[in-house]
């Protein structure tokens, strides 16, 4: 083969692979782009949904670390219409940092109660899940608990969670300093850290297997996990794991269960804006809180909407009535709580 | 020698530098506007550990690969045992698990819940964690335990290949002179190979640095998790960024104290390819070649059965997911993209180290080591720069486009996948031009010095000489770029485009939810994809250089 020849090759191979590799244009009508924290797969039954009733086709990139500043980046070109996001925290930086619009809507505001958007108009709140405490069948005896008892020395080597860094323990700590302030928070923070079995880690559902396994008595972790254990058809196992729980509904004193909120928000630079205002009313519409409700096993925040039977099961919530922005706003100081405790370095040190 | 040709080459490496150096650009410019809230936090509480964790990893990390890659690259080159031929390229496998992966399948098989022990429960009757005590994974040494599993073969890879190419002629010259084999090998053949072996240490080194799976999955607070932290929690880009220009302060330290260290060394075997006899291998029988065979194995084992496992007990139960169109499309775009990766960065290595090697200029030398910096960098805070930088060139391309010729151009980089293949070019080129430049320092100087006195252009002597005796090197160098192309997750993440998914992302995807369960699928065909190139190369790179001597 001559040399010609091989390298023309190569130059076709590379036109080839670098036409292939393009731009897959997105900008196309009738669609509407979506940067979710969420995964594609959870929501995708919502989306399909929403595709049926509308005929607007939706493009999803999931992104857990950066989608802020991905769209900061992009600037004025941002392909992005609609931000979801798993976390209150989420949405409030993401208004914080510039990145969403403001939008004032009467279908989206007569679905959702005031407490579940915000006052401005930038988030929206899609579902509720409770942060609970997954408790052995076996070994514990209480059929409820609070979340200052976690501290007490009576758990000790007893509880197990994912790592307090994550969004969701960040949240719970968040709203404990709202409620407690600042010293009696970090006091029982290193009390829970005291009590820990293990290191801190994993997600939420291998907590519920550490417990299945007699590693621990009881785990912090998020409602619908449970359900999506108890429900497992693929992974018996995993019913298993879900099975050998069962849920308590922590509180504050003169308070409910923490409860956060997944959420939407209207990209700053839309390039859908009417599409992606339709998703919007269309997640906070009865029927795709329904869906949320069955498929994920989150609390609808429509007022008045069930739960699913599965999560009926678990007992009867009732939501902190702190509001969001408070936990938001905490956030940072939880974080660096976390640190300073050392929550992460496990027991014994 | 013609000087003239130099200043250009000089000129065009400053260009690739300037691209090379761009992620980084746009994070010092981003760390220069924070304000510093970020630091009494971090000083007081944060930093002083984070810095004692990732010098013990580092520390364990270096040493336990060097001693398992140097002392299994000797076995499967000083003796003869049964199966060493299988084992020889057996033990490069574990290069194509990724070590996210690895982290999570070494959870599930050594944690409480785990078989291992789950069984130590059952033969000792113990039931809760306080009642034994069981070495924890999710510690500094745990962390360290799973990266050395899956990073010894880049020290593996450059220890065989040099012990290989030293022929009979210094080893011969000790024997006869009365030393016992093993003195041999340590009087001689270790120093001899010191330069090799530093080598893949050097990128085992930039490997733990930059990792953020292993230490995020068992917990562990090493620098590179400080910086997730106070990006992701406390909402800080600029304290980020700030924190990574730090660390890359750091790693230059590190590389300068690596050149300084090689200067003193080198080693040209002008007679490489005249060796025509290979050094017999000590031939091992019973219970010797017994414990060879299972030291060998243990790597092995460790590095790539047990992810296999965990992983393909999951995937079996999931069969019809690789009917999936997702998966075939993930499939193609890993391969597309780790292919385009492979060959741009092998072709930028090769003109960055022939414009060193033919200017021998300080400034040349300097630039070039700074543009490998990027492998040291965590490929998330790589991305997020490189999405500044880019998405900045796109807007003002766009803008330029509306203003003066009426359409827009839209993003034209940060909107496909171009970005990726950009971001794995620049995070892995250092692996190229590791790989390349331990091929080229064994030819001596004056290969292409007599080449170019022949009158022969820079060009032409290269292509002439130097390109085709580096050929084992080259395919080194892009088979390395592919695989962890392949395995690379977090710049692809951030920087993707809508529809992209590459295999890797498909299992961060279903991990992300708590399912890795269901990326199970995905995530053998990262190790599959990575496997076979990884086996073409080790096989191609014994028998090249079993035949050249």
């Amino acid at each position: 083969m001559s040399k010609l020849n091989t390298r023309s090759r190569i130059a076709a191979c590379a036109a080839l692979i670098f036409g292939s590799l393009g731009a897959n244009s997105a900008l196309a009508d009738e669609v509407v782009n979506i940067y979710s924290y969420r995964q594609p797969d959870i929501i995708k039954p919502v989306l399909d949904a929403f595709t049926a009733e509308t005929g607007i086709k939706t493009e999803v990139l999931f992104l857990d670390k950066g989608l802020e500043d991905r769209i900061l980046a992009e600037g004025q070109n941002s392909p992005a219409d609609v931000i979801l996001t798993v976390d209150i925290a989420r949405l409030t930086t993401a208004k914080d940092k510039g990145v969403t619009q403001a939008f004032d809507d009467p279908t989206v505001n007569a679905n959702l109660p005031a407490e579940y958007r915000d006052p401005e108009g930038h988030w929206y709140g899609v579902t509720k899940r409770g942060r609970v405490v997954y408790a052995s069948k076996d070994r514990v005896k209480q059929t409820s608990i609070t979340y200052e008892e976690l501290a007490d020395p009576k758990w000790k080597g007893k509880i197990c969670t994912r790592s307090g860094q994550h969004d969701y323990n960040l949240g719970l700590f968040a709203a404990a300093i709202a409620h407690w302030g600042p010293e009696k928070t970090e006091q029982w923070m290193k009390g829970l850290k005291a009590n820990l079995a293990r290191k801190p880690d994993g997600g939420d559902r291998p907590q519920a297997k550490a417990i299945y396994a007699g590693e621990c008595d009881i785990a912090l972790g998020n409602t619908y996990y449970v359900g999506l254990m108890r429900t497992n058809e693929k992974d018996p196992e995993e019913k298993e794991w879900g099975n050998a729980i069962n849920v308590l509904f922590p509180t504050f004193e003169n308070g409910g269960t923490h409860v956060n909120i997944s959420g939407a928000a209207m990209a700053k630079y839309a390039p859908h804006r009417d599409n992606a205002l339709k998703l919007i009313q269309f997640l906070t519409s009865h029927k795709a809180q329904q869906t949320y409700a069955e498929q994920t096993f989150e609390y609808p925040v429509e007022p008045g909407l069930e739960p699913s039977e599965v999560v009926k099961a678990f007992g009867s919530l009732t939501s902190d009535t702190l509001p969001l922005a408070e936990i938001a706003k905490n956030r940072k100081a939880a974080s660096e709580m976390v640190d300073r405790v050392g929550l992460d370095d496990g027991p014994s040190s | 020698m013609r000087r003239t040709r130099h200043p250009l080459a000089f000129a065009s490496m400053l260009a690739v530098c300037a691209i090379v150096l761009l992620p980084i650009l746009a994070l010092a410019l981003i760390a220069l506007t924070g304000t510093g809230e970020d630091w009494p936090h971090l000083v007081s509480n944060v930093l002083p550990r984070a810095t004692i964790t990732t010098a013990a990893l580092i520390a364990i990390v270096s040493i336990g690969t060097a001693v398992i890659g140097v002392a299994t690259a000797w076995l499967v080159v000083g003796y003869d045992f049964p199966l060493r031929r299988l084992m020889s390229w057996l033990l490069v496998l574990p290069l194509a698990v990724p070590p996210y992966l690895a982290a999570y399948a070494f959870g599930e098989f050594f944690l409480f819940t785990g078989p291992v022990q789950t069984l130590y429960r059952a033969i000792f009757g113990f039931r809760t964690p306080q009642d034994y005590w069981f070495p924890d994974l999710r510690s500094t040494p745990g962390a360290a335990f799973t990266l050395i599993c899956v990073l010894y073969p880049y020290v593996y890879l450059t220890s065989r290949a040099v012990f290989l190419m030293q022929g009979r002629n210094i080893a011969d010259a000790a024997r006869t002179l009365g030393a016992p084999p093993f003195r041999v090998f340590r009087r001689v053949l270790l120093p001899v190979a010191r330069p090799a072996i530093a080598a893949g240490v050097f990128l085992v080194l930039m490997e733990t640095i930059n990792d953020i799976g292993v230490a995020e999955y068992l917990g562990v607070r090493t620098f590179t998790a400080t910086i997730y932290t106070t990006w992701i929690n406390r909402g800080s880009l600029e304290g980020a960024a700030q924190l990574s220009m730090l660390m890359l302060i750091l790693v230059v330290l590190l590389l300068f104290g690596e050149q300084a260290a090689r200067r003193k060394q080198r080693f040209h075997n002008v007679r490489a390819t005249q060796v025509k006899a290979r050094r017999p291998r000590t031939k091992l029988t019973g219970w010797r070649a017994g414990v060879a065979l299972s030291t060998a194995s243990v790597p092995v084992l460790l590095g790539f059965c047990i992810p296999l496992w965990v992983f393909g007990r999951y995937a079996w139960r999931r069969l019809e997911y690789l009917l999936d169109a997702g998966l075939a499309k993930a499939f193609l775009n890993s391969l597309l993209a780790a292919s385009l990766t492979a060959f741009l960065a092998v072709c930028l290595a090769l003109f960055m180290i022939y414009a060193v090697r033919l200017s021998r200029s300080g400034p040349t030398r300097l630039v070039a080591r700074l543009a490998f910096t990027g492998y040291a960098l965590p490929g998330t805070i790589l991305g997020l720069g490189l999405l500044f930088a880019l998405a900045r060139f796109d807007n003002s391309i766009d803008a330029f486009a509306r203003a003066h010729l009426g359409f827009s151009t839209g993003l034209l980089l940060t909107g496909s996948a171009a970005a990726v293949v950009l971001a794995c070019t620049i995070r892995f080129l250092a692996l190229a031009e590791s790989a390349i430049r331990a091929g080229l320092e064994k030819l001596p100087p004056s290969l292409d010095q007599a080449a170019r006195s022949l009158g022969h252009s820079p060009w032409r002597s290269a292509t002439l000489i130097l390109a085709p005796l580096l050929r084992p090197a080259i395919l080194t160098a892009f088979v390395l770029v592919f695989v962890d192309t392949v395995k690379e997750l977090s710049a692809t993440i951030l920087l993707r485009p809508f529809g992209f998914n590459t295999l890797a992302t498909l299992v961060y995807e279903n991990a992300s939810r708590a399912k890795v369960e269901d990326g199970a699928v995905a995530a053998l065909l990262i190790i599959a994809t990575a496997t076979v190139p990884v086996i073409l190369l080790s096989r191609a790179l014994a028998q090249d250089q079993e035949a050249s001597l």
